[in-house]
């Protein structure tokens, strides 16, 4: 199962070096968001920098809507799930390949966002080892269940309509644990903190092992 | 052409009640509405006239009467959406379309209680905070509730073959399902973080014909769930039914037509005519 994760992990890494999608469109579109608050939150009022987790994991949210959409949109294309499926690949292999690379990509596009907030929101950053496991459950969580919709969702002509309604609301939980948990490192209390990392932790669990899973019947079948 | 109207192509037989094609009604679903409707008088001649005000220190007064719905539309609806997580699973293992139907039916339903469950919780609200709406851990985690839920909704109404469409339901039902603890959980502890819970459970030493009102609210709005699921599904049914034969029909009404028609279609205007709709 993981030599079949690495595999597809790998190819969806090789992909993304190739054709730059997540560096040249999501990580432009990220940056922008980060922008637009500035424009509707005052930015001399200080709102910008008490706010600044939640919009960092706003921001994380709308740009993982884009990487799962993309992700998905290229197994749709040209019989590529046909493809998998021939392979003779372990679904639950090919789930945690495509959660893992879409992880990834979001690992390093909060890295970004991490210091494009450090320096435009004025965001002081604290607690450097809870805000790092924070972000790896959180976004674990997140490409777990966003690989679950994504591909219920692929090839379907109403599909990048459907992805937000179906995955904003089961992310919304994640949205909340991570912003207080980086509310909780940035005023020094970590114990908070380390609670909510207990949830993601949780919610990153439950939903990689439904992927494990399920995802066969939803390669199958979609 | 079959005019079998009751033929169930997938899942056991048996499981599948027959539909007459003039309604979704039967005399047990009949007997049921009536009872249901005479439960719903008796509950607003008890919940409006003869329970007493609320007599706790809460000073709530008459508002206390709109709980007679909102505390047993609120728990159905739980159990509407336990019925859909049930309806799912069953569905991944038995692969009946009963199960399937169940968990639509159940989710449908449920989705419009939770709705009735937020209007009456926000006129409480109104009531007694005197505002709509509050950052409250029950009315934000119900209201992502009816959006989890509404999300099943559009999965269901996706295009697909029957088969691929039910399990892909079933299993967005699961995703959906299994989220549930974790938004109380989130929910909760966000809340309280900044404010102790501000719904206040029901007096247990409640007055004894409050207790019996609120006990005839949970029987009356269990038989409205119950009577509305039975329609519900057998419309569902009579659907996939239809999208079975529709097509059969369509084609078998076509050509009953062409027989009729074939003279007039063979002058080569009409037939020019035709083959331009066609490209078109």
């Amino acid at each position: 199962v993981l030599h079949d994760a690495l595999l597809v992990a790998g190819k969806d890494l090789r992909l993304e070096a190739r054709s730059r999608v997540t560096t040249n469109l999501v990580a432009p579109f990220a940056f922008m968001v980060l922008l637009l608050f500035a424009f509707a939150l005052d930015p001399d009022s200080g709102t910008l920098t008490l706010a600044t987790p939640g919009l960092f994991w706003v921001t994380v949210l709308f740009a993982a809507q884009l990487a799962i959409q993309r992700a998905f949109a290229v197994e749709s294309a040209d019989g590529t799930r046909d493809g998998l499926r021939l392979s003779g690949l372990d679904p639950a292999g090919v789930f945690l390949g495509k959660a893992g690379a879409i992880a990834l990509q979001l690992l390093v596009l909060e890295l970004l966002l991490a210091f494009g907030v450090a320096v435009l929101y004025d965001a002081p950053l604290g607690g450097p080892v809870l805000l790092v496991a924070t972000a790896s459950v959180a976004t674990l969580g997140v490409a777990a269940a966003g690989s679950l919709y994504g591909v219920l969702a692929a090839g379907l002509r109403i599909g990048a309509t459907l992805l937000p309604l179906l995955l904003l609301p089961v992310v919304a939980p994640v949205l909340i644990a991570a912003t207080q948990a980086f509310v909780a490192a940035a005023e020094g209390t970590p114990g908070e903190g380390w609670r909510w990392f207990g949830l993601l932790a949780v919610f990153a669990l439950m939903y990689i092992t439904f992927g494990i899973f399920a995802f066969e019947s939803l390669l199958e079948e979609s | 052409v079959t005019n079998d109207t009751a033929a169930p192509v997938a899942g056991p037989r048996r499981r599948i009640p027959a539909v007459r094609s003039e309604g979704t009604g039967s005399r047990g679903s009949r007997v049921l509405g009536i009872v249901t409707l005479v439960g719903m008088g008796a509950l607003l001649l008890f919940g409006l006239v003869l329970s007493p005000e609320d007599p706790g220190p809460s000073q709530m007064g008459d508002g206390v009467r709109i709980m007679y719905m909102h505390v047993p539309v609120a728990i159905i609806a739980g159990l509407a959406f336990g019925v859909t997580a049930l309806g799912s699973a069953m569905y991944l293992w038995k692969r009946s379309e009963f199960w399937d139907l169940t968990a639509a039916a159940s989710a449908e339903v449920g989705v419009v209680l939770t709705v009735l469950t937020l209007a009456t919780g926000m006129i409480w609200g109104q009531f007694a905070w005197g505002t709509w709406w509050v950052w409250d851990a029950r009315l934000t985690s119900t209201a992502l509730l009816v959006v989890l839920f509404l999300g099943y909704l559009a999965v269901r109404r996706l295009q697909g073959p029957r088969e691929q469409r039910s399990k892909r339901a079933a299993i967005a039902g699961l995703i959906a399902f299994v989220d549930v603890p974790i938004v109380h959980f989130s929910v909760d502890w966000w809340r309280s973080l900044h404010q102790p819970a501000t719904i206040s459970r029901l007096d247990p030493q409640i007055d004894g014909l409050l207790l019996f009102t609120l006990m005839l609210g949970m029987v009356v709005f269990l038989l409205a769930y119950w009577w509305l699921m039975i329609h519900r599904f057998r419309v569902q049914l009579m659907e996939s039914r239809l999208e079975e034969q529709g097509l059969d029909l369509a084609l078998s009404a076509r050509r009953a037509e062409a027989e009729t028609t074939r003279p007039v279609n063979e002058t080569t205007g009409s037939v020019g005519a035709t083959a331009a709709g066609i490209a078109r």
